[in-house]
């Protein structure tokens, strides 16, 4: 045990990052870019919205993700769990009784946070492998009860007929999307800006001082496992309100949204795009899904064979993912403008 | 009594392919300390060598298995130097996760590409194909033939790491590798070896066990979950935690497939959460837990 411990610890201080204040920060451009480049896109690919809102709700997904691994350091394959939850929570309100985008939204998060809270305070304790694990029995589990459950969620059939109402009374979930993307990208917007809030207040920070250095947290007298385990609970708030959002504007919920793949691919597109940075997410998976929709349309497993040589390519030269090398970029062309 | 014989065959046969396949994974995790997510890939690899070599070539089913575990491992050594020398003992559990997921993507796109979406299989041998009789009951020959294997590779590993030279030293190096180094263990030489020894365990699970866990692309990535549980339940690094592991697991999933087939996976992970909750580190604490 103690053998572990000071492993452990010795090797947490050689691989440890550089101090996020010293880190080119280009967090303050990130969330109206984000803004932008979607309003933008809405205009310049009409055709594409079915896309372009997946993405959006993605995005709010492997954001949940980057709070816990990037702020808590929490190594997870199962975040698919409060997605789902989330997704399932939402369409079950609207199908039997209230059809509100905010109500259903509210209703994900709601279902996703206690899921994360319950399940976290039950797995957090543990640490690696042990962790992992129970991240991915608990996703399973989830899945298997949303399969067995027919009554409410229609088994492996999945979830239909949800119709949301109109946004506030005035906007229709119009047969285009238009309605859908515009409601979607306001969602990952008001999260981003929310999820800033979050990793920027105390507890926030408090949370990125557990990932670095446990031990000094419980010796100035915090609880590592109760930072984590309520960074899990918002971070499951977060992916359950994403999960919803697919529930509002797809209309549909598959038993996919519970399983491993989707926990996987949320890992690989916040690897892709960046951990510990939020817009990184945004990046990550619209780089991701872009990606996927050009290529998996010739066949799926080429598509495979691409992502995988693309992570392994990620992990052994580029390990802060593309958000680090557009920092980079941007801090060699500093210096050069710089002179220095 | 019918039922719980059959389960009992089918659980501990079950049992006997998780235990060969995982065990190959809870070595290296033990020395190296990467969480190798493409353990599944290497086993899924070594079943359709077999299965080529038997259905295209006309190998014989010995044959075929010794054809596959060697190429397997062959195959699979480079990639030791290029890979994963880079993730060994890292910190950062993340890294080994994407890089050996990544791995995975690759095998299963090649595998693929080279051998067709369908499901492969490998044709028994006549020997294998019976029953032999047990007493009063009669069990599939192979059920008994892949106990049977199960048994011989739980006493050859422990007769390997006990007893030879080479244990002594693998020991040595997962204990405390600085020091090994220091006394002249060659540890890299001995991580090659290990590396080698865990993907020909996985390459050996995989042709072994192709009746049970059926070949196809999505093999990789369908159970690897199944090894990790495995490998979490037994302890890193312990090969009668492993075995322990692999049996009740096994019997707990079968049990449940035979008597509540409606709740499929259920109670499986409800099992590994309990266990894992109550023991975090496994049944036996290996080497590094």
């Amino acid at each position: 045990m103690t053998s572990v411990a000071e492993r452990d610890g010795k090797a947490a201080a050689v691989t440890r990052p550089l101090p996020p204040g010293r880190r080119r920060d280009l967090g303050w451009i990130g969330i109206p870019l984000v803004a932008a480049a979607g309003l933008a896109a809405y205009w310049l690919l009409p055709d594409d919205l079915a896309l372009l809102t997946r993405i959006a709700a993605s995005a709010l997904f492997v954001l949940s993700l980057d709070l816990v691994l990037g702020y808590g350091g929490i190594a997870t394959l199962g975040q698919a769990a409060m997605f789902g939850t989330g997704a399932y929570a939402a369409g079950i309100v609207a199908v039997n009784w209230n059809n509100d985008p905010f109500v259903m939204l509210a209703a994900g998060g709601l279902a996703g946070g206690l899921v994360a809270l319950v399940t976290g305070a039950l797995i957090l304790h543990a640490r690696g492998l042990t962790l992992l694990m129970l991240t991915i029995a608990v996703g399973q589990i989830v899945q298997e009860v949303a399969n067995k459950a027919r009554d409410w969620t229609g088994g492996s059939d999945g979830l239909s007929g949800i119709d949301p109402a109109p946004v506030l009374g005035l906007f229709r979930f119009d047969m285009f999307g238009h309605t859908a993307y515009l409601f979607a990208l306001a969602v990952l917007v008001i999260g981003l800006l929310v999820a800033r809030r979050i990793v920027r207040s105390p507890f926030g920070l408090a949370c990125r001082g557990v990932k670095e250095d446990p031990l000094r947290i419980s010796a100035i007298g915090g609880s590592p496992k109760s930072y984590l385990v309520a960074l899990y609970a918002v971070a499951g708030v977060f992916a359950g309100v994403a999960g919803a959002l697919t529930a509002v504007t797809s209309g549909i919920v598959g038993l996919d949204s519970a399983g491993f793949p989707w926990s996987a691919e949320a890992l690989v597109m916040l690897v892709l795009g960046g951990t510990g940075r939020l817009y990184g997410a945004v990046i990550g998976t619209a780089a991701f899904m872009g990606i996927h929709h050009v290529l998996a349309a010739s066949d799926p497993f080429h598509w495979m064979g691409f992502i995988g040589l693309f992570l392994i390519g990620i992990v052994l030269f580029l390990p802060g993912g593309i958000a680090s090398g557009v920092e980079r970029l941007g801090g060699l062309l500093g210096r050069k403008e710089g002179g220095a | 009594m019918e039922s719980i014989f059959g389960i009992a065959v089918d659980g501990i046969a079950y049992g006997m392919i998780l235990f060969i396949i995982s065990v190959g994974l809870s070595v290296t995790l033990g020395l190296m300390r990467v969480v190798n997510l493409a353990h599944g890939a290497f086993a899924m690899l070594g079943g359709y060598v077999a299965s080529y070599a038997a259905q295209s070539v006309g190998l014989p089913y010995v044959a075929a298995l010794i054809v596959a575990v060697a190429l397997t491992v062959l195959a699979t050594l480079p990639l030791e130097r290029l890979l994963y020398r880079r993730i060994y003992g890292s910190a950062n559990e993340l890294s080994q996760v994407l890089l050996t997921i990544g791995l995975t993507f690759v095998i299963v796109a090649g595998i693929n590409y080279l051998f067709g979406p369908t499901l492969k299989r490998i044709p028994l041998p006549d020997l294998l194909t019976g029953t032999v009789a047990l007493g009063p009951k009669a069990i599939p020959t192979h059920r008994a033939f892949v106990i049977g294997a199960g048994a011989a590779t739980l006493v050859g590993l422990w007769w390997l790491l006990e007893r030879t030279d080479f244990g002594i030293r693998l020991r040595a190096a997962v204990d405390d590798p600085a020091m090994a180094a220091a006394l002249g263990i060659r540890t890299e030489r001995l991580y090659l070896a290990t590396f080698a020894l865990g993907t020909g365990l996985a390459a050996l699970g995989g042709v072994l066990g192709a009746e049970l866990l059926p070949l196809e692309p999505y093999y990789a990535i369908r159970y690897i979950v199944l090894f990790l549980a495995v490998v979490a339940v037994g302890g890193a690094g312990s090969i009668f935690g492993s075995a322990a592991a692999a049996l009740a697991l096994g019997i707990i999933d079968t049990a449940g497939k035979y008597l509540i087939p409606n709740f499929g996976e259920f109670f499986f992970y409800a099992a590994l959460i309990l266990i894992l909750f109550r023991w975090p580190h496994g049944f036996f604490k290996g080497r590094t837990a």
